[in-house]
């Protein structure tokens, strides 16, 4: 009896090997140039064609997916954080403070605050670098929320009121295209981390801390230095954030700078980077035309999250990558 | 080698009376022992005798309660494991978790990345990735086979041992110490690790093994310290450690 049957079978081009591969034809070569050089373009070219709204919409996202590759990175080192918003907020409130009482430009409150922002939030956590799991997610989830009370009770650093009049960028098309080149030298600078020695040492802490301590490697000073690179991008965010809406204030630290780049990272896939950006341009665009629906949007989007993590729990690029390296076709068997 | 051979009977590593409790439990009680350089020291005791406590309170992993750790003539009680590690002194552990995502030569950058490599090579670190390779050859990994570039996590049990020795050859460690390194291996494969403990004996590096495997040690051991409930409660040659009624009972776990 003959009988059908589904085969899957991996593409031969760099099937399995990050390492060495051969090129032999310009269709494989684009097979393997397409899904990098696509989404750049992609992402170069929407700041030209979208409406003014929407533009809007897509520097909020690429603010979030920066974010999330942050998160992403912290956890591929074990450090899993709950507290993107301590990291948002420091680089908002430094280039806040820069701008407003220092008068400096923002060329130089950008960086000062990516810098600087990076090392507060990294000294301000390593007493709980010992701290593993949810241990140290908690006082990460903590840290925000209590900067934001002391400066409600002590009014400091403009109190309630936050600091208004803070320089803006002046030209939207420089406000728009310098986050996009951000974010493309993070998501290409992060995966290429990853793959180094450096990078390596770093995951392996996740995997085995104890092994990579007694390999003679101060683990503490190393989670030290991941804390102040994903410190660093996360306030570059919150200072980014403060120029184009000319003030910075409390809502700098919200929960949302921390939940949504952890759920764009897991809805889109978890240690690429690429999936980290691919979830947080689906979630911030879905939650922004959810607006019309007025008092149901937040029942519809944490549904919409449910349904992407209970069909997708590996993430969605890590599906599309499976999906596009393999493909599948029907056979007929003896049966 | 010439260095090694002068520094022969020189005290490498000094225990003094060290102790650990942990809540009720002495793991450790006022254990001592020096050990020469070039010695292959093997410290054996029924479960639960405070083998792998001791290793610990060795390696920086463990903090003593009361007594001292040297290392060659220097103090290391409470030192962070890290820190002993960069001195020299490698070890396995009894539970082995490799870097189960990473290809297996992949698993030895991390010992030499530390700082002890890269110090002892000169201040630069060169291209890792063959010396992890050449490194595993030492170990007995067949040269250019697949099980050099198999996720780790999926390796068979033998060639996990053989990797844990490989990290510390990667440290180019002095002391090294192999908690049951010898456990769940088959005769086969004790038949092909033995000769690279071997080859490290001749080297000059000084080896503390804990083991259960006592025919298999006693072969290559020079010298066995006994514990039993935390006591170091013989010490001497495997032979004549054997012979005495005290370590028999604990053995036989009679009163
Ligand atoms: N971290 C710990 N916390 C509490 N008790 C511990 C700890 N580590 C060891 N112990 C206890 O100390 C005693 C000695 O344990 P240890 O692991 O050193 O024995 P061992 O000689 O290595 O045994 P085995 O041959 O089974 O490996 C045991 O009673 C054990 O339960
Ligand atoms: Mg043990």
């Amino acid at each position: 009896m003959k009988q059908r049957r589904k085969e899957r079978i991996d593409r031969g081009t760099k099937a399995r090997s990050d390492d060495i591969f051969a090129l032999t034809s310009y269709r494989e070569m684009l097979y393997v140039a397409v899904p990098p050089v696509l989404p750049v373009i992609a992402l170069l070219v929407m700041p030209l064609i979208l409406p003014p709204y929407w533009q809007k919409v897509l520097l909020q996202t690429t603010i979030f997916a920066l974010l999330a590759i942050s998160w992403d990175f912290l956890v591929s080192v074990g450090m899993v954080s709950l507290g993107q918003a301590l990291f948002f907020g420091m680089g908002a409130y430094v280039a806040g403070c820069l701008d407003h009482y220092a008068g400096l430009p923002i060329w130089l409150t950008i960086p000062l605050a990516t810098v600087f922002g990076g090392a507060l939030c990294t000294v301000l956590l390593l007493p709980v670098l010992r701290l593993r799991g949810v241990y140290f997610s908690m006082v990460t989830l903590v840290l925000p929320l209590m900067l934001e009370r002391i400066i409600e009770a002590t009014g400091m650093l403009g109190g309630t009121e936050g600091l208004t009049g803070i320089k803006p960028f002046g030209n939207s098309w420089v406000e728009m295209y310098v986050v996009i080149i951000v974010l493309l030298i993070a998501l290409f600078g992060f995966r290429r981390l990853v793959t180094t020695d450096y990078g390596l040492v770093l995951k392996a802490i996740k995997d085995n801390d104890r092994s990579v301590m007694s390999a003679g490697i101060n683990i503490y000073w190393m989670k030290a230095q991941a804390l102040f690179i994903s410190g660093s991008v996360g306030s570059f965010c919150g200072a980014y954030i403060t120029h184009v809406y000319m003030f910075v204030g409390m809502p700098d630290f919200a929960l949302d700078y921390s939940i949504l780049p952890l759920a764009s990272a897991v809805v889109g896939g978890m240690g690429t980077f690429a999936g980290s950006v691919m979830g947080a341009f689906i979630l911030v665009p879905l939650s922004e035309a959810l607006r019309n629906v007025g008092g149901l949007r937040i029942v519809l989007y944490a549904m919409s999250l449910v349904v992407f993590i209970v069909l997708l729990p590996e993430g969605i690029f890590h599906y599309i990558q499976r999906k596009y390296q393999q493909f599948e076709r029907w056979v007929e068997v003896e049966g | 080698m010439n260095e090694a051979t002068n520094k022969t009977n020189e005290v490498i590593l000094s225990v003094q009376e060290v102790s650990k409790s942990f809540g009720g439990v002495r793991a450790v009680v006022g254990v001592s022992f020096d050990l020469r350089r070039g010695e292959l020291l093997g410290i054996i005791g029924p479960n639960g005798s405070g083998k792998t406590t001791l290793v610990n309170l060795i390696t920086g992993f463990v903090k003593p309660d009361s007594g001292s750790v040297k290392y060659e003539g220097q103090d290391i009680t409470g030192w962070m494991p890290y820190r002993i590690a960069r001195l020299g002194i490698a070890r396995t552990f009894q539970m082995i978790r490799p870097f189960a995502e990473l290809p297996a030569f992949k698993n030895l950058i991390i010992p030499l990345f530390s700082p002890r490599v890269k110090t002892l090579s000169g201040g630069k670190y060169g291209d890792l990735d063959s010396v992890a390779k050449d490194l595993l050859e030492e170990v007995g990994f067949e040269r250019e086979s697949s099980v050099t570039y198999k996720a780790a996590g999926s390796l068979p049990h033998g060639y996990l041992k053989r990797l844990e020795l490989a990290k510390c050859l990667a440290l180019r460690a002095d002391l090294i110490i192999l908690d049951e390194l010898f456990s769940g291996l088959s005769i086969a494969e004790l038949a092909s690790i033995v000769p690279i403990i071997e080859k490290l004996m001749v080297e000059g590096k000084t080896v503390i093994m804990i083991e259960h495997r006592l025919r298999e040690l006693f072969r290559i051991a020079n010298r066995v310290v006994v514990l039993n409930y935390g006591h170091a409660i013989a010490d001497g040659k495997p032979s004549e450690v054997m012979e005495r009624d005290d370590v028999k009972q604990a053995y036989l776990g009679t009163e």
